[in-house]
């Protein structure tokens, strides 16, 4: 087992649950501040950190719940701290708020969603992926968010380090979306030594307090330096409207614009940064018949019934979103030309196979492949899909006699 | 062009030009005002300020800047942090690191900044419905963890920002916006919850006891641990209106009629009703392991 009593960053091979690589991952990135609160399946973030960060001269806080959480990750943040917290579903919920503030103050941190079936209370130890939206649209206004979605522990150690890296970068929160299966998953997590990792530190401000403007963006810039509390500058931050003193400007929308355009430009505009995806085929994917686009622990289950299909002729690729938000749009639209469907498993009742259908607009086909949460796809349920997909299976009729739910059977 | 400045009128400040000195922040009429002995601790080019004539917060800001600068504590090391509403607009005119957060959540954010670098002196400067309403389970976990912070209350019985809405501190009988009949809800006492929940120095004035305030404030901001001081401050638009107190003045007229200074009152028998009495005083002063002691002393047994 990865418990180990060392007490730096962890370098090795080790067995290791995903929840716990997240935390390590999270070290390794330099974080040094994580304000939680209990939850399944994501409280093994939490206790990790409770036993770690105080080895690594950090500070760990359990706060009275998940607003105060990320309220205090902000504030950490502020403070000069790389900051995470670890919630679920129904803490997630609580978060939004406050997760609004960080991205309207570009406050670098990280939240991770180990998600569960819900609504509400749902199904607290059983996996889902019903947060998806949540995640990109949850908080009130307009923004662009970042969000990674890993399929093993070894990318929850991983992309939770990207995530940091990402957050100093663009100064914003990062989401990762991971779900209790990838959370509570144990297997090989290789973490290499740290001089073989990238490592990103947010930019300073090279001028001093009489000049500084809090929000002020040089040209070819896309964030301004970061000055934190305790350096001289005097900074004022807010969540209103400001411009670029960071003082509020709400008696119209002449700093609205400028304002909400960069939070959004400042993502949409780097996808090419920021996005990563992996694809797998026999061909290059512009080739494949039916191309499965999924994420997470859905794009992990999708191998197998892909493999199944492979054997019965049909030509399938994968098309593996490790970066969901922002939403590889070109990609898809890309592909929409020259495939003949998509094929969409994720363990909710359809959220991003909105967004294929959006950019597919109407090029291919498009299938989505629901689970309410509670458990994996059954791999015989996706394949069959990727049967009709390809146009070589039954009658409707005849898969709802074999049991199929009716709606994964809608062309969408 | 002499002529057109002065059809502008004073709004375009024709008389500055004839007594102007230097290059001051704009946004004071400075020919009109003079200079304030605090402007260098605030963000004048912010100024005027958005609240109401009669309201207590300028007290309340002038007596919490005084403190500060008497205090001799690093102005480079302190920062304050509000949340939302007339009080929370705070932060934006005080001259140092200064964080405007969201409805109620000015204390966590606050417990981050303090233990992401706790070299900082943290003031939360916040209002009665955001630290005790929406913010009420923060307040009391965070004096539960003597979390070394200095929290500023400032107590106008209502929500002042929306218009004059009933909270948890309003008196019982008070009539606001949303009690156009009279509070039936049993208020909040703000001092007697921070002291019952673990806060190590408590203590609650007027704006009318301006000094008094002031040396309390002052005693909050060198504390170690969880400071609270309650500010009863005048909110004539939102709730004096409402309650025979048409002006500011009314209301400190109020103060100075029915204060009662106790500082060893028993605090559940300082409830405030409406009609008074105000007991007000240092009532909590007690010493304790802050939080960060606290910490730092459970982890160096555990990982000697």
């Amino acid at each position: 087992m990865s418990d180990t009593n060392q007490s730096g960053p962890l370098s090795g091979e080790f067995f290791m649950q995903g929840d716990i690589a997240c935390a390590e991952g999270a070290l390794t990135a330099g974080c040094r501040f994580f304000g939680g609160y209990p939850i399944t399946p994501a409280t093994e973030v939490a206790q990790r950190m409770s036993e770690r960060l105080p080895q690594v001269d950090g500070m760990y806080i359990q706060m009275e719940d998940e607003m105060a959480s990320i309220g205090a990750v902000l504030g950490a943040s502020w403070a000069g701290k790389k900051a995470m917290t670890a919630t679920s579903g129904p803490g997630f919920s609580l978060m939004m708020e406050n997760l609004g503030l960080g991205i309207m103050l570009e406050t670098p941190c990280v939240l991770v969603n180990v998600q569960r079936g819900g609504p509400s209370t749902g199904l607290p130890t059983l996996t889902g992926q019903g947060d998806m939206m949540q995640a990109r649209w949850g908080s009130h206004g307009d923004y662009a968010v970042i969000a990674l979605a890993p399929s093993s522990p070894q990318e929850l150690f991983d992309l939770t380090i990207h995530a940091f890296n990402l957050s100093e970068r663009y100064r914003t929160p990062v989401l990762v979306m991971t779900d209790a299966e990838v959370g509570h998953m144990t297997e090989k997590v290789v973490i290499p030594p740290p001089q073989e990792i990238e490592i990103v530190e947010r930019r300073k401000p090279t001028v001093g307090p009489e000049e500084y403007l809090p929000y002020h963006v040089e040209a070819g810039e896309w964030v301004s330096p970061m000055a934190v509390a305790g350096e001289g500058y005097h900074l004022h931050v807010t969540g209103l409207t400001h411009d670029e003193r960071g003082y509020p400007a709400t008696n119209d929308d002449s700093a609205q614009w400028p304002l909400v355009q960069r939070l959004i430009s400042k993502i949409e505009e780097n996808r090419e940064d920021i996005i990563i995806l992996e694809e797998e085929g026999d061909c290059p994917l512009e080739e494949v018949e039916v191309v499965v686009v999924s994420y997470g622990i859905a794009a992990r289950t999708s191998l197998w019934p892909i493999q199944m299909a492979r054997k019965e002729g049909i030509n399938v690729g994968l098309l593996r979103l490790v970066t969901v938000w922002p939403f590889p749009d070109d990609r898809i639209r890309a592909l929409a030309g020259r495939v003949k469907s998509f094929v969409v498993p994720e363990i909710n009742m359809g959220q991003i196979v909105r967004e294929v259908e959006r950019c597919a607009a109407g090029g291919a086909e498009v299938f989505k492949v629901s689970h309410p949460g509670g458990g994996i796809h059954d791999p015989q349920q996706v394949l069959r899909v990727l049967r009709r997909a390809a146009g070589r299976d039954a009658e409707p009729g005849q898969l709802r006699a074999q049991g199929v739910p009716s709606q994964t059977l809608e062309a969408s | 062009m002499v002529a057109e400045t002065k059809r502008e009128g004073l709004a375009q400040r024709p008389l500055r030009r004839a007594f102007e000195t230097d290059g001051e922040p704009e946004g004071l009429d400075e020919e009109i005002h003079g200079r304030h002995p605090l402007d260098d601790m605030l963000r004048t080019d912010r100024l005027p300020h958005i609240w109401c004539p009669g309201c207590g917060l300028g007290t309340a800001l002038t007596c919490f800047l005084s403190a500060l600068r008497k205090s001799g504590l690093d102005l480079k090391k302190a920062a304050v942090v509000s949340g939302i509403g007339c009080t929370g607009r705070v932060a934006g005119y005080v001259k140092l690191d200064s964080f405007h957060t969201t409805h109620g959540r000015a204390i966590p954010f606050a417990t981050g900044l303090k233990l992401g670098n706790p070299e900082l002196a943290v003031i939360v400067f916040s209002g009665d419905g955001d630290l005790v309403t929406i913010g009420g389970n923060h307040f009391i976990h965070a004096a539960r963890r003597n979390i070394d912070l200095t929290v500023i209350c400032i107590n106008n019985f209502n929500y002042g920002m929306t218009g004059g809405q009933v909270g948890a501190t309003t008196p019982l009988g008070g009539v606001t916006t949303t009690s156009p009949y009279g509070n039936y809800e049993y208020p909040f006492n703000v001092s007697a919850l921070a002291a019952s929940s673990g806060a190590v120095y408590v203590a609650r004035w007027t704006v009318l006891h301006a000094r008094r305030l002031e040396r309390s404030m002052m005693e909050a901001l060198l504390k170690p641990g969880f400071s609270m001081v309650e500010v009863i401050s005048p909110c004539p638009t939102g709730f004096g209106r409402r309650h025979k107190q048409r002006e500011g003045l009314d209301t400190l007229r109020f103060y100075r009629e029915n204060s009662i200074i106790d500082h060893d009152a028993d605090l559940h028998r300082a409830d405030i009703g409406l009609g008074g009495p105000l007991i007000e005083g240092n009532f909590v002063n007690i010493e304790k392991p802050t939080f960060l002691e606290q910490r730092a002393e459970c982890l160096a047994k555990a990982l000697q």
